[in-house]
């Protein structure tokens, strides 16, 4: 903890002191990781009470989980690449991860496309509680992952005006972290439903 | 206070060393310079003071049609034979030949819950205290986004404007209770209010929550990263301790309510089943399969019991403040009272299922919960204790903030051992839903936090406004207050006991209950008055705000850093740099000093006379 605050604090650096948006940031993922705690143990106390449909998870999610595995090691590489003053590197990192983030999203929605046509609906007549927990842990998700591309495509405007470098990591270094918790969010998930459906 | 005026230059380590310019301080000098317009200054501010009086008045508001709503509830418990012709004008339809409609009873029952715990308990006192003096206290220019703390008034203001929408539509507001259970809240063919008035309920309630998160992630990080120089976490102040640990809370328990929420307007409009399950209503039987209505509850208790304490934690550390600045003593067992507000904000998390005790749940689980439960009745007996070891043999001096502190630790002590009463499972299943759990919670939760709240009002006045309340105003409240909230819960546990439901609209038709009629006309006229009494604070509050005795810089001759900033500060909150912290806030009637308080800001090389042997050290 920083005793002293009357520091500069915009200079600080990570893992030299925590800047006040970093802290926001990690409470803010706490506050979200509340949420998939909410759901995934509602999920399991629901489970538990039967009439809960069985159906095999679609191949395509594996896919996916690759796609932001990948999207996860590039955003870290333009990290990589912002402490190293290399600015291409670190556009091509970021515009990479956006592109990636793009791909998991319409990957994610053909997957809500596979699902209606195996009969797996969200609501209505013919609609189980294991099918609808399935669309709202991967729409949520997905809706925390916009968030993260909107910060994503405002950490590479500051890149295109030299403000993303070795001295000013702060953003890239937050941007990096949320995109890693998306990535795991998305793992846990994944593991989740695996391991649940 | 021209004692601290040395200690400035030591602020920044040494003599002529330029103020450090972070972000926000170049903005604060930008500001200086150029006239602020009306809007930026007192609409859109990113000024933590601004934002607290914002919360503040929006919260007043809310508390005069919450206690409103309550009246005319308590008119209807009261006189249930009688006609209410003469408020047709105001409720119009409402009114059906002279009854006052059953179904807007129950409106009237849940926004009168939603508004005060919401609304009033929450944002209006969280969110005006919090705001208002972590910044001042830990000697902060601001909180650590002024951005996302207006941002936080603004989705509280459209979410308060939504919740304001829905008491004038055709269908009525939420009537399903402030715990919109399912299928209740679930269903239209249920009850007009699960209409359109419970979606306008949850859309504000999901604005609520955002707002809520983002002043409580602010309140955090301005807690960790912002304080002054010295100002350890063993230094601060109990005020901030509590608006710190009441943000945790929040941050854990209200995405849970918003994953809650979520679900259940997806059950309500878009067919899913989460809550839902073999439903036959008005003659048609629903396609619903599987839901489980008990589910909802877990995930808003979850919430729900976190809530409660939410709600009484900012006015336990503001009454622990008050007591100490007002008896002249240090608060009894400093670490004690952090230790018992961190054990409550655990236990906090582990008990939310003895709201359940009658869901059918399995008794050996009833059982760990009342376990758990039971357990928090130890820190809440600590901070009991040592709220009143504060007080004994004090020099106390009654100001009206020292009246509703005091007030508050007599609330609390009554609505607590009623709580012990109910967390055991084996009476709770025979008190479930009667009276006595009205009075218990009306008691400990609503009161005593209201009584916070008035007690952080008078206290804190000076410091908002620049002027004083009038004192002898503030004890005719106190006083109707204080009688008026006892004369109406405490026939309320007898009712209760006797077995008197909650949320019936009229009783009239059960024998059994009609010997308490006159009871419920006692417990109505003193609840009526007890409002009206209200009236008192209001006149003084905003006349105070104009008119009001001009406020010294320290008037109570407290030790707290908020004290040594100007009478009015500006943002940014100290002209110069801001002052260094060299000793705990309680140094009041220390032996051997000057006064009988002495400042956080002095250093003990200043007060020799006083130290004790191991701050000879640090002189």
């Amino acid at each position: 903890m920083n005793m002293y605050s009357a520091e500069p604090l915009t200079d600080k650096e990570p893992g030299t002191g925590t800047h006040p948006l970093r802290l926001l940031l990690w409470l803010m993922m706490i506050s979200s990781a509340m949420i998939f705690a909410a759901y995934t143990s509602a999920y399991i106390v629901r489970r538990e009470e039967g009439n809960w449909l069985e159906f095999a998870l679609p191949a395509s999610l594996l896919t996916n989980s690759i796609v932001i595995l990948l999207s996860s090691a590039t955003v870290q590489w333009a990290y990589f690449a912002a402490r190293k003053d290399n600015l291409k590197n670190v556009k091509l990192g970021l515009l990479l991860t956006i592109a990636l983030g793009l791909v998991f999203l319409v990957g994610q929605y053909n997957v809500w496309g596979e699902l209606v046509r195996n009969k797996i609906h969200f609501g209505g007549v013919d609609a189980n509680p294991s099918g609808s927990f399935l669309y709202v842990l991967m729409g949520v998700h997905a809706f925390h992952l916009l968030a993260g591309l909107i910060f994503l495509l405002k950490v590479l405007r500051k890149a295109f005006n030299y403000q993303v470098h070795s001295r000013q990591m702060l953003s890239i270094g937050n941007v990096t972290i949320f995109w890693h918790f998306l990535g795991g969010l998305w793992l846990y998930l994944y593991l989740f439903l695996l391991l649940n459906h | 206070m021209a004692a601290n005026l040395p200690t400035q230059s030591q602020v920044q380590g040494g003599i002529g060393v330029t103020e450090p310019h972070t972000e926000h301080d170049e903005h604060l000098h930008h500001d200086e310079h150029h006239e602020q317009s009306f809007l930026e200054k007192y609409v859109f501010s990113t000024d933590h003071k601004v934002i607290a009086k914002q919360f503040l008045i929006t919260g007043i508001f809310w508390a005069i049609l919450g206690g409103t709503l309550s009246s005319l509830f308590r008119l209807q418990l009261g006189w249930p034979e009688s006609t209410f012709e003469w408020l047709s004008p105001f409720l119009g339809k409402w009114i059906e030949a002279g009854k006052l409609n059953p179904e807007f009873y129950l409106a009237l029952v849940t926004m009168h819950g939603t508004i005060m715990v919401f609304f009033v308990l929450t944002a209006g006192l969280s969110g005006t205290f919090s705001n208002f003096l972590i910044p001042l206290q830990i000697g902060a220019r601001d909180m650590a986004s002024g951005f996302m703390n207006m941002l936080s008034y603004w989705f509280f203001f459209v979410s308060s404007v939504i919740m304001f929408i829905s008491l004038f539509i055709e269908t009525g507001p939420a009537s399903a209770g402030w715990t919109i259970y399912p299928p209740l809240s679930a269903l239209p063919q249920a009850i007009p209010g699960s209409g359109l008035g419970q979606t306008l309920w949850l859309v504000s309630m999901a604005l609520f929550i955002a707002s809520q998160l983002l002043g409580g992630v602010n309140y955090i990080t301005t807690v960790i990263n912002l304080r002054t120089r010295g100002m350890s976490m063993s230094k601060l102040p109990l005020t901030i301790w509590s608006f710190f640990l009441t943000a945790i809370l929040g941050l854990l328990s209200f995405p849970v309510l918003l994953s809650a929420a979520l679900l259940l307007i997806f059950d309500r409009s878009f067919g899913t089943s989460f809550f839902l399950s073999d439903i036959y209503i008005a003659g048609q039987a629903l396609h619903n399969v599987g839901g489980s209505p008990v589910l909802f509850q877990h995930l808003f208790w979850f919430l729900g019991h976190p809530e409660v304490y939410i709600v009484i934690m900012p006015a336990m550390g503001m009454v622990s403040e008050i007591l100490a600045t007002n008896a002249r003593k240090p608060i009894f067992g400093y670490r004690a009272m952090i230790g018992s507000l961190l054990g409550i904000s655990l236990l906090s998390f582990v008990v939310w299922a003895h709201h359940m005790f009658v869901t059918g749940m399995n008794p050996f689980l009833g059982s760990v919960f009342m376990f758990l439960t039971l357990i928090i009745a130890v820190p809440s007996a600590v901070k009991t204790f040592n709220w009143l070891a504060t007080l004994w043999r004090g020099n106390i001096r009654f100001t009206a903030a020292m009246l509703f502190s005091i007030g508050f630790v007599s609330l609390f002590i009554s609505g607590g051992l009623t709580g012990i009463v109910l967390g055991n499972a084996a009476l709770d299943i025979q008190m479930h839903n009667t009276y006595f759990v009205v009075a218990h919670f009306h008691l400990v939760m609503g009161s005593s936090a209201f009584f916070g709240l008035f007690a952080g009002v008078y206290h804190w006045f000076p410091k908002m406004f620049g002027r004083m309340m009038d004192e002898k105003l503030g004890y005719v409240h106190f006083w109707l207050t204080f009688l008026g909230v006892y004369l109406v819960f405490l026939p309320m546990h007898y009712v209760g006991i006797a077995g008197f439901p909650r949320r019936y609209y009229a009783w009239t038709g059960f024998d059994m209950f009609s010997q308490f009629a006159d009871l419920n006309r006692f417990i109505s006229i003193a609840a009526i008055l007890a409002f009206f009494a209200q009236f008192i604070f209001l006149f003084n509050f905003f006349y105070s705000i104009f008119r009001g005795r001009r406020a010294t810089q320290n008037p109570w001759n407290s030790t707290t850093l908020e004290w040594t900033a100007p009478i009015h500060p500006g943002h940014g909150n100290w002209p110069g740099a801001i002052p260094a912290v060299y000793r705990w806030p309680y140094d009041y009637s220390k032996p051997g000093a000057a006064e009988d308080f002495i400042p956080q800001n002095i250093p003990y090389s200043q007060t020799q006379s006083s130290n004790l042997p191991y701050e000879r050290e640090m002189e």
